[in-house]
Parts: structure tokens; C-alpha cells; sequence
């Protein structure tokens, strides 16, 4: 199990393991970059820490086995850019 | 894509569905504005609901909150500001089979609107409010509102608030809203369900949503960017059960959110037809 | 209403009567001296007709809700007078940008602020044209006895129906509260006219379509069509704009669908004129005074012919300009400082001899104060 570095400092929360199994299918998510405007609120608010900014601080999913379909970024999204592929 | 379609799961991309043609995506709101928040979670509250497209009728003022419903594929009244109930008042009125859905900011709603507030309250229209409280006028570029706290700054306070503010919840019981409920963009899981129940209550519904204007109040408070925000309102809201137990206290400066209040007082539209039918039956 | 067709009643009750004839089913409004009483009556009428009343907690309200009532599908209609009025004047400039047909009556008192509010003037007529901001067109109706108010509201219903418009009917303090014996004409007799409705598959439907005559159908609400509607300055679709080959079309498309068919709004009476050296042109309720002192020096071997607008707003200048040509003076009978004199003078030129009798101080004009002035100019 990943260990994620608590912001605050505090002991860090494990990751759960995600019931989704990705390595036959499309990742976890499909993010609409013309829509998404970089808020950020995604990368920080995801529990298992999914994603990270790019060069122009959009979300890429760069540890897309820990995402567990929890649905809270994409009913986070303001702009509507994150749909999940598999929910 | 491999979606699955289980009828009890939310689609992910049921928003899509709902959203304008023609209307051009990305919004125009800040990079992190709660309204595109509380759009979404409407939506999906719509759909859980099943109500069609044609049986739903949105109104709204003026503010960044009211561009909302152009961006929708309802019927929608964007009107002048302040007046969102008083419009949407003659659109239930006139089709009592439409479901009314007004969303307004905190500005429109109890500055200039605020005496079309009281008095839909009081009629216990079946209308449903969406009062989207970002303690700020964001629009026209970070004035002060109605429900700017004391000693906040805004351009037009900008040496801290000398008045205080009114608590929308409370307004809106104490004026005889039948179904008031508070939610905030951080527990958007929650503000969907508590947005499907004020629309399925047969009377004026109020929800108040805590959300976040990071551009102007945010930054002239030093309160943060989106995600700060976001998560401020995490720490500083107590569930209705919660904050039973709690003294007064250490409630200060915290956000009670859940659905404050239900009853069944009668809803407008039903006596004004039983009116109607009695002079019928004469 | 009793079974009986000819019934004594007040102006304000004629123009209730009128509206519901015309297929009125919702009013929305505010209690305000002397329009009170078409509150009243349509609170009493409404409901036994399956329509809907409301009472609202002001002026700013009533509009608002009579524009959601009539976007969303139903005739509707409102009362007041000169302060109500003003008040209304911002949800009138929407209803105007919205394209939404209703009706507004202002039954004027004396101004400015509260005024008079149980005395009689005609000083609203400006406002009725230029009161709230922006450019627009408006089309005003000004009735002048008890019987033709009932008239003037079906026709301000038909009007604003056929353009897309809010329609200002201009009682006044006299007409409004005067009785007379009115007749309520039978159903089919004289012309109702509905807005016209798309038969365009929903997808294609374009909210504010330019057609031919650039007045657009309108749907009501939930038959299948739905678009956005705003006071923002809009596209054809009904999105806001900020580009100029969108907005120049959008305020051509508000004046011209009014201006290219005047012929189908103005309305005038015209009595006595063919070899009239002087006229009097008037309207509301200084009509009937005007038609009086015309007979009487008629009788006194004076040729004075007499010009009564129905229509005030759009002002009917060639008409007007075809109708005064021949005659040698012009004698303007207004209830204000000379609002519409100042119209006449426009449109026929500084050449034309032109007075004014001008009662600004509460009371009715009279007879005998217009032959004191014929006398005057003649």
C-alpha cells in the first residue's frame, strides 16, 4: 500500500486499494483539457492523490491503478471536463 | 467507453445531457467558481429526479449565479436583477404544472430582491430557490453584500464591514418557508440530494449554498484560492445533528448544513385552485 | 359577470371586461388610486373563469410576474397609475428586449411624484413612448369614454399579441371612474387575435427567428421548445451577445417590426374636417370636450373639425401630416404642459400655426374653456 503525504502535516492516511482493475481498459477517467480550466480543486481535493498538474496545471492521471471511483472530483469539476469511463 | 449503466449509479456523464446546444463550453465563470458546482449537482439531482426537460421552468436575476440556467436545456428566464421570484412567481402562477427553479445569488436575492424573498416565502409558492451564497458581489467586481460577515472586506467595505449580515436560513423559516435547507460546493454529494428534495417538497424551498468567490472575496479576505476555500468549508460546517450537542459557542462562525427545516404549511398555487374549484362547483 | 350584455360600469371595469374578452387569464398587481378597481374586478372575474390573480408586494413585482405569466404561455395584464408606473419602468424595458406580449394600463393622475392621486392628467404620455431606458419602440392606445376603453383593450390585447410588444393603455383619473352603460360584445364579433406559435421541429426552433414580418413565434412552455430569454442584448437564439453584427439586427429587428406596419396600429377619428379651417386634435378623455366644442361652433358657423388618436405611440406622423395639410390652424387639447403639441409641432414644421391649451391643474378640461380659446384664435 502507498503511503500519501498528509498536507497538514499529520500522519499520513494509507491509500486504499481501488476494486477497479484498469489494465485491460481505458484509465479511470476521461478529462475534456479544452474544457478544464486548471482550477486545481480536482488534484487536491482526490483522496487517493490520482492526478497531477501538467505544464499548464490541468490534471493528468498519473497514478491511475490507486483511483477507486469515488466520484469526487468529477462531482467537484466546475466545468464539467471530468467524466469517469467507467461510472 | 466501458460505462456501466446500473440504474442506482449516477452516470457520470448524465451533465452532459442536460447542457445547452449551441452554448459554448468552456463557462464563464473563474477557474474554480462553486457555481459550476452547484450546476452540476443540480443536474444530477434533475435526473435522479426523472423529470423531463419541458417540465422544468428556471428563472434567475443578474450575478455571476443567474448566468446559470442559460447554460441549461430548460426553459429559462434570465431577468433583471433581483426579481427572480417575482418573475418566477407569475411563470408557476400562470403553469402550476411547471416545476419553478430560481437561482440567485446572495446580492440578488436579499438586497434588491429581498422583498420578493420575504413574500415568496411567505406565500409558500412551490418554487424552489437556489440562493448560491458567495458573501460577495462577484460580477460587477467584489462589493459588499447583504451577507458579507462584519469586519470582512469587500471594495466597498474596504476598511472592514460596519454592518451585519443576514443569516438567509433563518430569513427565509422566520418568513414562512416551508422547506430550508443549507448545503455548501464542498459537500456537493450531499447538496445533490438535499437539491432533489427541495424540488420534490410541494411548497417554497430555499437552499442556501456556501460557495466560494476566491477572485474577489477570497483574495481581499486573504481566505485563498478554490481549493482553500473548499476546504474551509469542510472544517467549518457541522451536520444538524452535530451541532444539537454543540454550545453556542463553539457553533460560532460555523455552517449548519443539512435540511434545517421541513413542514406542511399549504402551498399557494393549490389554495388559490381551491378557490377556483369551489366557484366552479357554485 | 350577469347574464345580461349591456351593464353600468366604471372605465377600470370596461378595460377588465375588455381584457378578458380578449382572452386575459392572468393579472398581476399592485392597489394604487385610481387604477385600484382593475385589480378588484379582475381578482372577482378571474377565478370564475379558471384564470389566475394575484396580488403582488409591489409595482416591480406585478410586471415581473406578468411577463414570467406571458413568457410561459398566458395573456396577461396589469393596472396602475403614474407612480406604479415608474416604478414598473425596468421590467417594461425587459419585457420589451424579451419580446413579451402584454398589457400595461396606466390609468394617469396628476405628477409628478404622488402627485394627485385622485385627480385627473394626461402627463404620462411621454413616458408611455420614453420612459424606460434604451432605444425601443412602443406602441401606446389612449381610450377616450367608458365604452371605448372596452374596445381599446382588445385592441391593445390583438396588438401586443400580433407584435411581440408590451402594449401602454393610457386611461385616465375621468375615464376610469366615470359609468356609463357598456355593452360586452358577443364572442366571435369583434377580433381576438393569438401570437403566433412555431410549427418548426423543436431542434430547429430559433427563438428570435428574424421572419419576414421580424415577429418571431412564441412558444409557451412545455409544448416541446425551450430557450433561454434575457434582458442581455441577444442573439437569434436568445444567447447574449457582445458583437455588433448581433446587436444593430437585434434593435432593427424592435423598432422595424413595429415601424414597417404602422398602418395596422395607428387608429384616429376624424370628424368635421373636409373644409375645417381650424382643428383640434386631442385624445382620452379631452376628446369627448373637444368633440362638444366642435358641434357647438359648428352650430355658431365656424368651420372646426375635430382629429381624436386612438393611437398615440407610434405617433402618427403621416397621417397626421395627410390630415392637417389644408388647414389654416391647429388647436391642442392635453391634460399636461403640452407633451404631445411638442409632437405635432415636429412633424408638421414651424410654419404651421399651432396652439395649445394646456389644464395641468387637476381638473377636467371643458367646453366652454376650448370655445373661449377657438374664440381667441379665430
Amino acid at each position: 500500500m502507498n503511503e500519501a503525504a498528509s498536507p497538514s502535516g499529520a500522519e499520513p492516511k494509507p491509500k486504499a486499494k481501488s476494486k477497479y482493475d484498469y489494465s485491460n481498459g481505458p484509465l479511470p477517467l476521461n478529462i475534456n483539457l479544452g474544457w478544464c480550466k486548471a482550477c486545481n480543486i480536482c488534484i487536491a481535493l482526490c483522496p487517493q492523490q490520482v492526478f497531477e498538474p501538467d505544464r499548464d496545471g490541468k490534471p493528468v492521471q498519473a497514478r491511475p491503478d490507486d483511483c477507486t471511483q469515488c466520484t469526487i472530483c468529477w462531482i467537484h469539476c466546475p466545468d464539467f471536463a471530468i467524466t469517469s469511463n467507467y461510472r | 467507453m466501458a460505462i456501466t449503466t446500473e440504474k442506482k449509479q449516477q452516470r457520470s456523464d448524465v451533465i452532459l445531457e442536460y447542457l445547452r446546444p449551441r452554448k459554448k463550453f468552456p463557462n464563464v465563470w473563474c477557474p474554480g467558481c462553486g457555481n459550476g458546482v452547484v450546476m452540476a449537482a443540480y443536474i444530477r439531482a434533475i435526473a435522479k429526479l426523472g423529470l423531463s426537460k419541458d417540465e422544468v421552468a428556471m428563472v434567475s436575476g443578474i450575478g455571476c449565479t443567474s448566468r446559470l440556467p442559460v447554460y441549461l436545456d430548460f426553459n429559462s428566464l434570465h431577468t433583471t436583477h433581483g426579481r427572480s421570484l417575482a418573475f418566477g412567481t407569475g411563470v408557476k402562477f400562470a403553469r402550476p404544472e411547471l416545476k419553478v427553479v430560481a437561482i440567485s445569488g446572495d446580492g440578488d436575492s436579499l438586497a434588491i430582491g429581498g422583498n420578493h424573498f420575504i413574500h415568496a416565502c411567505r406565500r409558500n409558492i412551490d418554487i424552489t430557490l437556489i440562493l448560491i451564497n458567495n458573501h460577495i458581489y462577484g460580477m460587477t467586481g467584489g462589493q459588499g453584500s447583504p451577507t458579507t460577515p462584519s469586519a470582512k472586506f469587500s471594495t466597498t467595505t474596504p476598511y472592514g464591514n460596519a454592518e451585519k449580515h443576514f443569516e438567509p436560513c433563518d430569513l427565509a423559516i422566520a418568513a414562512g418557508a416551508s422547506f430550508v435547507g443549507r448545503g455548501t460546493v464542498y459537500h456537493s454529494a450531499q447538496l445533490e440530494k438535499l437539491i432533489a428534495d427541495g424540488i420534490s417538497h410541494r411548497g417554497f424551498s430555499m437552499i442556501e449554498v456556501i460557495s466560494n468567490c476566491h477572485t474577489y472575496y477570497g483574495r481581499l479576505n486573504r481566505e485563498g484560492d478554490a481549493v482553500a476555500m473548499m476546504n474551509a468549508f469542510n472544517e467549518k460546517t457541522v451536520t444538524k445533528a452535530r451541532a444539537a450537542k454543540m454550545t453556542e459557542e463553539e457553533l460560532r462562525d460555523k455552517w449548519v448544513i443539512g435540511t434545517l427545516h421541513v413542514d406542511d404549511k399549504t402551498e399557494f398555487c393549490d389554495e388559490y385552485q381551491a378557490v377556483v374549484d369551489r366557484l366552479a362547483a357554485k | 359577470m350577469s347574464k345580461s350584455k349591456k351593464k353600468l360600469m366604471q372605465g377600470n371595469a370596461a378595460c377588465v371586461n375588455g381584457a378578458i374578452y380578449a382572452g386575459m387569464r392572468f393579472f398581476a398587481g399592485y392597489p394604487i388610486t385610481p387604477s385600484t378597481e382593475i385589480a378588484e374586478v379582475s381578482a372577482r372575474e378571474l377565478p370564475k373563469i379558471g384564470g389566475r390573480f394575484i396580488q403582488m408586494e409591489d409595482e416591480i413585482a406585478s410586471i415581473a410576474a406578468i411577463v414570467g405569466a406571458s413568457v410561459s404561455g398566458l395573456k396577461s395584464m396589469t393596472g396602475t397609475s403614474g407612480p406604479g408606473y415608474s416604478l414598473m419602468l425596468e421590467n417594461i424595458g425587459y419585457a420589451y428586449m424579451a419580446e413579451a406580449p402584454l398589457v400595461v394600463v396606466n390609468v394617469q393622475r396628476g405628477g409628478p411624484s404622488t402627485g394627485l392621486p385622485t385627480k385627473v392628467s394626461q402627463s404620462d404620455t411621454m413616458q408611455a413612448r420614453w420612459g424606460t431606458h434604451g432605444d425601443y419602440t412602443a406602441i401606446a392606445v389612449a381610450p377616450s369614454t367608458v365604452e371605448d376603453t372596452l374596445t381599446e383593450t382588445i385592441r391593445a390585447f390583438n396588438l401586443a399579441e400580433r407584435f411581440r410588444t408590451p402594449v401602454t393603455v393610457l386611461l385616465d383619473e375621468v375615464i376610469g371612474h366615470s359609468r356609463a352603460m357598456v355593452r360586452i360584445p358577443e364572442p366571435g364579433e369583434v377580433e381576438v387575435f393569438n401570437r403566433v406559435k412555431p410549427t418548426s421541429k423543436p431542434e430547429d426552433f430559433v427563438a428570435f427567428e428574424m421572419t419576414p414580418n421580424l415577429v418571431s413565434p412564441m412558444p409557451a412552455y412545455g409544448e416541446g421548445y425551450r430557450y433561454n430569454t434575457t434582458g442581455l442584448t441577444h442573439d437569434e437564439y436568445g444567447f447574449p451577445t457582445n458583437r455588433a453584427d448581433e446587436i444593430k439586427p437585434k434593435l432593427d429587428k424592435l423598432r422595424n417590426k413595429i415601424m414597417n406596419y404602422t398602418d395596422e396600429i395607428i387608429k384616429m377619428r376624424v370628424e368635421m374636417l373636409d373644409d375645417a379651417d381650424v382643428v383640434i386634435v386631442s385624445y382620452g378623455s379631452v376628446s369627448r370636450c373637444a368633440l362638444q366644442a366642435a358641434s357647438i361652433a359648428r352650430k355658431a358657423g365656424f368651420k372646426v373639425g375635430c382629429v381624436q388618436l386612438y393611437t398615440i405611440w407610434p405617433f402618427p406622423d403621416k397621417q397626421l401630416t395627410d390630415l392637417l395639410g389644408k388647414c389654416k390652424k391647429i388647436l391642442v387639447g392635453e391634460l399636461n404642459m403640452g407633451q404631445i403639441a411638442a409632437e405635432i409641432r415636429r412633424v408638421l414644421g414651424p410654419d404651421k400655426e399651432i396652439h395649445t391649451l394646456q389644464r395641468y391643474d387637476g381638473e377636467i378640461m371643458t367646453p366652454m374653456q376650448m370655445l373661449e380659446k377657438l374664440e381667441e384664435m379665430i
